[in-house]
């Protein structure tokens, strides 16, 4: 049986983990390729890098760092973060990356996309959204949170999913950085309405959060970075935890 | 020592593939020349991708009437496994033939692609040896091999069907050892130790 996942996050800034409260104020917390290993060794599912430097040198650094991670762990992971082009996204799968993940860049050319799905396959094309409850609607945002658009998060991530994504990283950023637990409601309703996996970001404090967000908000996977990063909650501790109360998790 | 090469038509992960064997102590070569891949003790067909772009690069580069003939062990892995098979509902596509079967796509009821980790059971021969049943494997797919005669391996999603196939030399797993922790690290030395 398909089991749900935990996905360490790392946030990538001129080569180094960093981790900001609401999007901002970055606080270092150590060497990516490290980190990767130890979360591997751990029984991390998956791991997810996003790449938040601008500068020009960005994208050279990334790819070394994708290849340095690719040679150490053995299991799968995702890059993000500034990705726009068909062949950004050649250049690091080909470093060894197993999925990539859009944002900004899919909502000003939606048909990336499709050009990406059908180059690539579905499956390697993650959709990551942010988006915050505002007036009782879920609004996306763009550019790491900082851009509002007028778009609805739900029909966003359905026009997503018809021009080819094969997963949704949904972030609220009303709950990121705050450790009170995922946004579950709005979780249950992308996972009752949509037929892809859906992956579970921002609010992760405790074990319960995580128990919360596959029973109540239906995820199928639950991504957290300063918890695991500061060793506040053990990855094996978890699983096993959530193993007791009847979720299915590789142990 | 084997000489062992990873077919690198343009889509697949041949990167990971190569990491994952030097992990194991094992060297590889990434080629899509038709004489290095025959020369190979040890042939790895791998995929990440879509079945019609991928056979249109494999045709392009004149590699589907060399793969088919291959006479060492050949394993492919996942989109590889897919283009192994006759036919794929993947865009209506022409495979490799190897193995008679079509691929089909996973109901619409079920969470499409399947991604994660998920069990296999039910081994027969040489790659699954010194492996527990029901240990988990990392799939990542929204097409799959349905059970046939060929099958190796099982796993439940939705339906049973094929984690891995073999007929004669050629292996073929849906899930990627590479990518699938310790146990897969197995079933990649089981395949180079053949």
């Amino acid at each position: 049986m398909l089991t749900k996942r935990i996905i360490p996050c790392l946030d990538i800034k001129n080569g180094r983990t960093v981790k900001g409260i609401n999007f901002v104020g970055l606080r270092d917390a150590g060497d990516p390729v490290e980190l990767a290993e130890r979360y591997s060794k751990d029984g991390a599912d998956e791991l997810v890098f996003l790449d938040i430097t601008a500068t020009k040198e960005r994208r050279k650094t990334l790819v070394e760092m994708v290849e340095k991670v690719a040679r150490k762990i053995n299991i799968p992971f995702t890059v993000g973060g500034g990705i726009s082009s068909v062949e950004d996204v050649n250049v690091l799968l080909r470093a060894g990356a197993d999925k990539v993940s859009i944002n900004s860049s899919a909502v000003k050319n939606p048909k990336l996309i499709n050009d990406l799905a059908n180059k690539f396959g579905s499956q390697c094309v993650v959709l990551a959204v942010d988006a915050k409850l505002i007036n009782n609607e879920w609004k996306v945002f763009l550019v790491g949170g900082r851009v509002e658009t007028e778009l609805n998060l739900f029909d966003w991530v359905k026009e997503g999913i018809e021009r080819g994504v094969g997963e949704i990283l949904f972030t609220s950023m009303n709950n990121d950085g705050t450790k009170n637990g995922f946004a579950n409601n709005a979780l249950k309703r992308l996972s009752e309405e949509v037929n892809v996996p859906i992956i579970a970001s921002g609010g992760a404090g405790t074990i319960q959060h995580f128990i919360d967000t596959f029973k109540e908000g239906k995820s199928d996977a639950a991504l957290a970075a300063s918890v695991f990063h500061f060793k506040e909650i053990e990855i094996v501790d978890l699983k096993n935890k959530l193993k007791d109360q009847g979720i299915k998790v590789r142990l | 020592m084997s000489k062992i090469v990873i077919i690198d038509y343009g889509a697949g992960n041949v990167r990971s593939v190569q990491f994952a064997l030097e992990r194991l102590g094992y060297d590889a070569i990434c080629s899509n020349d038709a004489e290095v891949i025959k020369s190979a003790d040890k042939v790895i067909f791998p995929g990440v991708g879509e079945a019609k772009s991928a056979m249109k690069e494999i045709r392009r580069q004149g590699l589907e009437k060399v793969i088919p003939k291959l006479e060492q062990p050949v394993l492919g892995i996942c989109l590889g496994m897919q283009l192994m098979c006759q036919f794929s509902k993947e865009n209506n596509t022409e495979c490799l033939n190897i193995f008679p079967i079509d691929v089909l796509k996973f109901d619409k009821q079920l969470k499409v692609p399947q991604i994660g980790w998920n069990t296999i059971n039910n081994f027969k021969g040489d790659l699954f040896k010194g492996i527990e049943e029901n240990y988990y494997v990392y799939y990542v797919h929204s097409y799959y091999v349905p059970k046939n005669e060929f099958a190796v391996a099982l796993t439940d999603y939705g339906i049973q069907y094929a984690g891995a196939i073999q007929k004669d030399n050629f292996y073929a797993c849906q899930f990627h050892p590479e990518k699938s922790s310790s146990i897969g690290e197995q079933i990649l030395k089981n395949f180079i130790e053949l």
